[in-house]
Order: structure tokens, then sequence, then C-alpha cells
């Protein structure tokens, strides 16, 4: 299914409110919008909550032969699953645009900055290792789904726990989370991508753009940095052209989000043990909200509200007074309210302007005849009925006899009722 | 990589290239009659050919055209001899994809295509031998070629892969040193203006090495540039003495 198109005048309202540094929601510039993490039962299962953007992430684990270049070290694995259910502009098969980009973004960014270490995933080596998967299914896309999933694929990682293996000679043995412990993957540092979005030719930038925001962007530009300060990837993408401080800035700017989101990743990590150690339940329907209506529900928008009632007043005061609205009503018939009076027809059809079909000159004369009767009926009092309906027409005959004569009292109602016929032919 | 030393101490690399050296640059232009344009282009032992149709009506898909610029459609390729072993490389695979992307991307910001509404430009680029720096010499094939096809751009299209080594930014990386664990940055520059068309950056590097390692890109791709600029003059001599103008 295709996006619905975004319309200019929605396009032009962003881009306005971005140059005066407003954003949809209320945020700075620079802020990243809540990010709320949970895990599931099983270990190594992530949520991720950027915003409205939803991701989960899912890290398993199985014994395979490694590959022959590289004997001695496991294998890892990342996949980005972009599935309908997040946005109606994804498509089931895979490999649109953007599933590549995001797939190769997350795997540089993981892989090859060498966060994990890979061998210490041997257990026999040229035979046997392990194969560490990352599956992320985006559930909502909201803008950002990069940040969402690199955040989602680091904490499932620190939070899996794989099986204990012990290796006699050639024999190897798995053992059972119930038997032993499972223990954790060696993390040496965890890299977070931060997402900059540029606008108006890159003169104004954003993080952590909104999926309104991102349709309207020129061009994205992500840094991956761990908390010290090391970058792990930079990737631009979109057909902007950078400039050297631009790119510095944004890495400024990187550092200090991804070391704070780093804490926001361990605090979770350290609740969630917790929890578990005191055999709390835990899990994804531990997460949701229990007792609490959550359909429409919307957070609150931190507004700037400080001087609303300054400027409202200051508004109400320079405007212009109201125009006179209501008119009195009129009662023509015992029964029949009328207000005010019906407005010229303005629907273009003037006769100075087209005379190319003659259709549209009987029409325009017909209109004429119309409104000449009906404003000779109204004047009298009659009634007219002027409605779209299919149904037969209605003609009311008035119980008091009207002071002209009968004929052309008759003579109006058929002229009405023609009316009201040539008017539902229309 | 444990015994490769990418520097060494009197400062001479694998190649015996001093750090700030490029390798060895040759191209021609108008290789192909087919093509509206063509190019071949050697950085060291790196080989790429890039050929482009166009502009021309969009073909494929109509609903991709663009009312008011041209569609540029980028295909990267790397033939399967191009490597130390034969791999079979399927066309659609993600690495190809990305760096189709890429290149797509780099041309977007750098041709004109303003000037070629409802359009398609076409870009294949074919890595006949590959010794680190795909990318980039990708790029210079590439603008070398739409240069040769006559479509007008903002100004040259120039690519270069540095790494960084013991504090030193080294340019034009060879395959030995991509793929000896130092972080490489990827730079396609538009040389008069400073503007960076594309940035890539993989393998850790520290936040206060970034601008050391970027200036030493820009100015690179800048001795790039004076290369290529060479290289067209002298092929429309060629060409101007060729048909007696």
């Amino acid at each position: 299914m295709k996006d619905t198109p975004l319309s200019n005048c929605e396009r032009d309202f962003l881009l306005k409110a971005i140059e005066e540094k407003k954003r949809l929601d209320g945020r700075q510039t620079y802020d990243y919008r809540k990010i709320k993490i949970s895990f599931g039962t099983d270990y190594g299962c992530c949520f991720v909550d950027l915003g409205q953007t939803r991701v989960m992430a899912q890290v398993s684990c199985e014994l395979v032969a490694p590959k022959e270049n590289r004997p001695n070290e496991g294998i890892m694995f990342f996949n980005i699953e972009l599935s309908p259910m997040a946005s109606p502009g994804f498509e089931q098969g895979r490999q649109s645009e953007l599933s590549v980009k995001l797939n190769r973004q997350l795997e540089r960014c993981l892989r090859n900055s060498k966060c994990i270490d890979t061998e210490s995933l041997c257990v026999v080596s040229g035979e046997k290792v392990w194969q560490i998967r990352v599956d992320v299914h985006t559930l909502n896309n909201d803008g950002n789904l990069m940040d969402a999933a690199s955040i989602a694929a680091i904490t499932a990682l620190c939070h899996f726990r794989r099986p204990d293996v012990s290796t006699q000679g050639q024999e190897v043995t798995v053992y059972s989370p119930e038997e032993r412990d499972p223990i954790p993957l060696s993390i040496y540092h965890m890299p977070i991508s931060v997402s900059f979005a540029f606008f108006q030719q890159g003169t104004y930038l954003l993080v952590d753009p909104c999926e309104r925001e991102e349709r309207v962007m020129d061009g994205l530009l992500v840094i991956a940095m761990n908390k010290h300060r090391e970058i792990c990837s930079i990737q631009s993408s979109g057909g902007i052209m950078l400039l050297k401080e631009q790119v510095m800035r944004c890495s400024k700017i990187a550092g200090v989000k991804v070391s704070e989101i780093t804490e926001l990743i361990s605090e979770a990590l350290l609740n969630d043990r917790k929890a578990r150690k005191a055999g709390g339940k835990c899990g994804f329907a531990e997460s949701m909200p229990q007792d609490r209506i959550t359909a429409l529900k919307k957070d609150e928008t931190p507004v700037e509200m400080t001087d609303v009632t300054e400027t409202a007043n200051g508004i109400i005061q320079k405007g212009e007074a109201a125009p006179q609205t209501v008119p009195s009503p009129v009662v023509p018939v015992p029964g029949v309210g009328q207000v005010g009076q019906g407005l010229q027809n303005s629907w273009g059809l003037e006769e100075d302007d087209e005379d190319d079909y003659e259709e549209e000159k009987n029409d325009n004369s017909g209109d004429e005849q119309v409104e000449e009767v009906t404003k000779m009926d109204v004047g009298e009092g009659d009634v007219v009925e002027i409605s779209d309906s299919e149904e037969e027409d209605v003609v009311i005959l008035n119980p008091e006899v009207p002071e002209k004569p009968k004929t052309t009292g008759s003579k109006s109602h058929q002229k009405g009722a023609a009316a009201s016929k040539k008017r539902q032919k229309k | 990589m444990a015994g490769l030393e990418l520097l060494s101490d009197q400062g001479y690399r694998l190649d015996g290239r001093k750090a700030t050296e490029l390798r060895k640059l040759q191209a021609r232009m108008g290789v192909f009659t087919q093509a509206d344009g063509s190019a071949y282009l050697e950085q060291g032992n790196t080989k790429a050919l890039a050929v482009v149709y166009g502009p021309h009506e969009m073909r494929g898909s109509r609903s991709r055209t663009l009312h008011d610029r041209a569609v540029i459609n980028c295909q990267y390729s790397m033939a399967t001899f191009s490597t130390a072993e034969r791999k079979r490389r399927p066309h659609g695979d993600r690495k190809s994809t990305e760096m189709s992307l890429h290149l797509k991307q780099t041309f977007e910001a750098a041709v004109m295509t303003q000037l070629y509404p409802r359009s398609q430009i076409d870009i294949y680029v074919k890595i006949l031998q590959s010794d680190g720096g795909n990318y980039s010499v990708c790029v210079n094939a590439a603008t070398l070629a739409v240069i040769d096809a006559g479509i007008p751009m903002r100004d040259y299209v120039c690519a270069c892969t540095v790494g960084f080594v013991d504090e030193t930014p080294l340019a034009d990386l060879c395959y030995a040193e991509e793929n000896g664990g130092v972080s490489s940055l990827a730079l396609a520059l538009l040389p008069r203006g400073g503007q960076i068309a594309l940035l890539q950056m993989d393998a850790r590097l520290h936040q206060d090495h970034l601008e050391t390692l970027i200036e030493a890109a820009m100015t690179a791709c800048k001795g790039v540039s004076k290369v290529l600029d060479e290289v067209v003059r002298q092929h429309l001599q060629e060409a101007s003495v060729l048909t007696g103008e």
C-alpha cells in the first residue's frame, strides 16, 4: 500500500515551523523523545519506545560451523524486519530501499565496531561456534527507526544469556538453563546511533525526527558513538551537501546524547536484573500499565504556556469586532421559520464569462428563472421546497388564499415545481 | 593482523608511499561507442569502468517520474574475478544495493537534475579489480563518465578513502590497509565549495581525531580533482584535434 502523500500546506507548515525553531510536539531542536525500555520474559527480548516509535529486538543463539576464513570466531547476524504493521507504506516483500539502508547501517554500527567479543563465542575451533542472531521488528513507525533499532539491538545483546557449554576433547555438552546458569555475552562497548535531519539545504537541523519531519527533510546524518566518545560509524544519506563544521557540531551533540541514552539503558538493565532476582513477574505483559484506559491516550505535550493569556488578550484587543451575524427570524407561515435570505449563487456560472456551450447558457437562464421564481415565491409568502431529495415533488397548498388571482398563483407553483425538477436534474 | 606494519617508523606504508600520498591515477574517457558517456579509471591496482546513459525517457516504472528533475539510477557491480578469490556476486545483494544507493545520493547532489525534468540518467559502474577504495574509485570514474556524456554538473565529484593509524591519517587506502582494522572514512567532495556529498565511516575512531581525518580526506580529494581535471582537458584536446578544430 502506498503512503498517503503529504499535502503541500502541511509541508509548508512544517518547514515554516522549523524555521522558527518550533517542532510539532513542542520539543527543542536537540531533544530526544521519551525513551522507554522494557524487557520480555526470556533473556534477550527487549522493547524500546522512542516516543510513539516502537521496536522489538530478540536475540537467539545456535551452534554452527564457523566461516572458513575465520575458524575461531563466532558469527553475528543482524536483521531488521519492516513489517506492514508498522506503517502502511511498508510492504511484505523485503528489499525496499529503506530496509536495505537500515540493515546495512545497523550492521556497520554493531559489527564493524566490534562491540562483541566474537572470539569468546568459539566452542571448538574450526568446528563449532555460536551464531548470535539479532532480529529487530518494527512495530510502529513514528520516525527515526534507526535510533530505536540500535538502542533495542544493543540492549537486547546486553540482556541476553547464552547456554553454558563444556568441551571434553571433541565432545560438546550444552547445559540447559536449569542445569547451569546461562552466561552473558562479553560486550566491550555500547554503540548507539543518533540521527540528525537536515532541512532547507542544510540550514536547519533537528535531532530525532518524527515521522512528519522525516517526510519533509532533505537529508539525514547518522552518527553512531559509544559513551567513551568513540565514533563507531558515520553515514550521510539523502541529497544534501554538508560542510565540515556541521559534521563536527553534530558529532559533539551526538556525544552528549549517547551518554544520556547509555545511562538510561544501564538503569533499565539494572532494574530488570533486580526484578528478576527478587522473583517478581517480568515481561511484556507486565510492562503494560494495568487498569488504565489506553485507547486514545495522549501524552502531555510540553508546550510553552507562560504567556498564553497575555498573547490571547492582545490578539482579541487588536482584532476587529465580530460582524453582525444572525438576522432576526421571519415566520412566513405558521409552522415555518426562515432565518436570513438566501445568498447569490456564486458558483461562477456568470453570463459574462463563457459562452462556450449552449447548454450552459440554458442552464444560466434556467438558474435565473429559478432565482426569480424563488424570490417571487418568498416575497409572496409561499413555501418553496428547494431540496435535493429524489422524492416526488411536494407542493404545499396554502390554506389561505393569496391576494393574487389564482391563475398566477398556480402558475408560480408550477414554475416552482418545474424549477425544483430542473434542479434535481442537475 | 599482527605482523603487518601499516606505517613504518620512517613514515613509509606497505607499498612504499608516504602517509599523504595518493596512488597513481590513470584514466581514459570515451572508451565505449554505444554509451552516451564512459570512462575507465585506475587508482593503483583498483580498476573501475563507468558508463552513463542519458538523459533519456523514464524506463521501467513510469510512476517514479519526477515532474521537476531527472531521476538518477545507479548500479554498482563487482566482477567475479575482481577479488583474490573468485566469488559470484548476485545482483540484488545488500552490499551492492547499498553501494548503488550511495552512488545515487552522491550524484543527485552534484548533477544539475533540474535541467532535465521527467527524464532518467543511468550510471553503471563495474569494478574490474578490487584493491581497496572501491567506492572512491567508482565515484571518480563515474564523474568522468558523466562529463564525457555532456551532462552538466555543479563541480567535479572527487572521492577518497582515508584511514587513521598511529595518530596519522593515511590517504587512499589499499586493500591490506582497509582490512587491517584501520578506521576508514570515505568522503565524496565537491572541491570548489568544499561541500561534502557523502560521508561514510566504519570502525572506531575517537571524536577528537575526526576533524584531522576529515581535513586529510578533503586535501586528498582536492588532489584527485586536479588529476581528473587534467584528464578531461587532455581528452578534450585530443577530441578537438581529431575533429580538426
